[in-house]
């Protein structure tokens, strides 16, 4: 296997709570112990419910949380702790795209110069970064008299190519797409993950891909990683994760996602969870997952179980899963 | 449509104008007792705008200024404002999308399921505590003698939207409505309140307009489906015969553009052309036919309503013409 682009060893983000009214102090594990490779040219679609800790493993790695500890390597260099010049530097091969296109996008800025910003900052001459805008805007599929246009003008398919084509300014290598089609209408969605393939296959693009839908995710992933309360349930080839999975979280959140066919649908075994998630304050002791887990034995109460293999090609964290080779 | 002996709710002509734009134009459908309909649509269809008038809750702006609404075989159009109040909460209910903005945050929740029944009941303070115990304990809150007593922002997003059904049902609407009632829930909590639905349907006998825009969602839980574009139904059915034989072209290409979980992987999936048009912009005629593969000039004229199977119905000039898409 080749040199991972991304890669992230036990990573570690605690948010420390002050004491006071209300709140007893403590601490947050919002992700705790998470690690992954992410090869070239491949997308890794993180997914779970809200409060996994999904979205803040995606923001430690283009800095917008700090780790506390665990290490991210990029192309082989360590980014954990890069600040100032060298972090914003970074942004020339790693960008991100944000849920909602309206609230990224200045509204008081044209199309043209909201494309051009990355460019500018990094030092870019005008008439490079006129040459530049044509091409982004061609690349992402909007007409070129889009460029003096305010986003007010735009739908918001629109606007979602154009935070892609101002992310893809700089050719970055990595790109992290927080959850980029759940804010578009039905009808638009294919449209721009259409688009994210085809950037991909064209630009060799590595994605980490964070979304809540399953489907979204089995279609546009290589690989997932099933995220509980900061910790990794499972993680594995695509197709694996979707046809055989072994974590018990895994399995509910896949019979979770309603089937669009309703014949398929009603005649499906459906897991339905009780309870809700717990506290991240105070997570359980044993299996993030104990309290929920229809599995559940006297010891998931007490030990937690770190990431074994099982005979499907993934790896789970459940005691269920691949002991018998440890023993 | 033909009214059948147990319809509950009959919307007929409906039409709702803003600033003298028709948002909803021409809506007629009818919900059974015991029964749920889907609508079904994206962002601007008027979905939501239709059931909000069910309950007199336009937003300012916008008026009914054509149709009917019969619910249990009486007008709601042009009923006053008390009178509407009465039938708020009492014989017919809503739930929302956003369950902790639509709680009153400084009520505790006890309070706000109670409060229907001494509104519409006139029971005491202690009956009522009683009943709204039993109905959050049914609608799966567990410990709901402690949690009455709690505000919601001690709750859970799932938890919340259990107590705003809790609160609906508490009087036991003929007819509840459901507006996109589990859009801001993670997935295996929209579980939970599905299947809630569904037990509510079937124990309850409620008749159920449930809005959505998520067709997995509709095909786990309608009985009936209308599909509505630009302010109309372009297509009305049981919900297998919408899903195993689309009769309109949107219909038919929406569906085609969700991911499959039996599909290939990482290949184009298909697209409808263009974006939704904004209100009031729509093309004369079909008002789909600007993104239409099937269009041309008889489009420019209204379609007929075509029925195409058993109570299922088209608005398109082309139902014959469908296999010319693939």
């Amino acid at each position: 296997m080749s040199e991972p682009l991304l890669q992230v060893r036990d990573l570690k983000v605690h948010f420390p709570l002050r004491r006071g009214i209300g709140t007893p102090g403590g601490v947050v594990k919002a992700v705790d112990g998470v690690s992954f490779n992410l090869q070239p040219g491949r997308t890794l679609a993180l997914v779970g419910e809200s409060g996994c800790g999904k979205s803040t493993t995606a923001y430690a790695v283009v800095g917008l949380e700090r780790a506390t500890s665990g290490t991210i390597r990029f192309d082989g260099r360590d980014i954990t702790a890069l600040e100032g010049r060298e972090r914003a530097a970074l942004a020339q091969d790693i960008q991100i795209v944000f849920q909602d296109p309206s609230s990224a996008l200045d509204p008081k800025m044209t199309i043209a110069d909201s494309i051009c910003e990355p460019l500018a900052i990094a030092g870019r001459s005008r008439a490079d970064r006129k040459a530049r805008v044509a091409e982004l805007l061609d690349r992402v599929g909007l007409p070129a008299a889009l460029a003096e246009r305010l986003p007010s003008a735009l739908s918001g398919g629109q606007r979602q190519r154009v935070v892609i084509a101002r992310a893809l300014a700089l050719s970055p290598r990595l790109l992290v797409l927080d959850e980029p089609v759940s804010a578009l209408d039905v009808s638009i969605r294919s449209q721009v993950l259409n688009l994210l393939l085809e950037l991909q296959r064209d630009l060799g693009l590595s994605y980490l891909f964070i979304s809540h839908d399953l489907s979204v995710v089995r279609h546009i992933a290589d690989e997932a990683m099933v995220l509980y309360l900061g910790t990794v349930a499972e993680q594995g080839p695509v197709d694996a994760i979707f046809e055989r999975p072994q974590h018990p979280y895994t399995k509910a959140l896949l019979s979770a996602i309603p089937l669009p066919d309703p014949r398929a649908q009603r005649h499906r075994e459906k897991i339905i969870l009780s309870g809700d998630l717990p506290s991240p304050l105070s997570p359980p002791v044993g299996c993030p997952f104990v309290t929920r887990c229809p599995e559940r034995i006297a010891v998931c109460a007490e030990e937690r179980f770190p990431l074994a293999a099982g005979d499907t090609g993934t790896e789970a964290a459940c005691v269920h899963v691949g002991r018998q080779l440890i023993g | 449509m033909s009214e059948r002996a147990n319809t509950m709710l009959a919307i007929e002509g409906l039409a709702i104008e803003i600033d003298g734009n028709r948002i909803v134009d021409g809506v007629s459908l009818g919900v059974e007792t015991g029964r749920i309909l889907a609508i079904v649509g994206e962002s601007g269809c008027g979905k939501s705008l239709t059931a909000l008038s069910v309950l007199g809750l336009l937003p300012g702006a916008a008026r009914v200024s054509a149709g009917s609404i019969r619910l249990g075989g009486r007008e709601l159009t042009g009923l006053s404002e008390a009178e509407l109040a009465q039938v708020r909460g009492n014989d017919a209910a809503i739930i929302f999308q956003e369950p902790v903005a639509s709680l009153n945050p400084l009520m505790r929740v006890g309070e706000q399921v109670e409060e229907a029944l001494l509104l519409h009941r006139g029971l005491s303070h202690a009956a009522a505590r009683e009943e709204a115990i039993a109905i959050m304990a049914r609608v799966g809150i567990p410990d709901p003698a402690r949690r009455a007593r709690q505000y919601p922002f001690e709750l859970s997003g799932g938890m919340c939207q259990r107590i705003m059904i809790a609160s609906a049902l508490i009087c036991r609407p003929s007819l509840l409505i459901a507006d996109e009632p589990t859009t801001a829930l993670d997935v295996t909590i929209q579980a939970q309140i599905l299947d809630l639905m569904r037990r509510l349907r079937d124990e309850v006998g409620s008749a159920i307009v449930l809005i959505t825009h998520d067709m997995g969602v509709v095909a786990d839980l309608a009985d009936d489906v209308c599909v509505m574009y630009g302010g109309r139904i372009v297509e009305s059915g049981p919900v297998d015969a919408i899903f195993a034989a689309p009769s309109h072209p949107y219909t038919r290409l929406l569906l085609g553009t969700i991911p499959k979980l039996d599909g290939a992987r990482k290949t184009a999936l298909r697209t409808i052309e263009g974006m939704v048009p904004p209100a009031g912009a729509w093309p004369e005629g079909c008002r789909f036919r600007t993104r239409c593969p099937l269009a041309d000039e008889a489009c420019e004229q209204v379609p007929p309503v075509v029925a195409v199977g058993a109570s299922h119905r088209a608005a398109c000039w082309h139902v014959d013409r469908l296999e010319a898409m693939a």
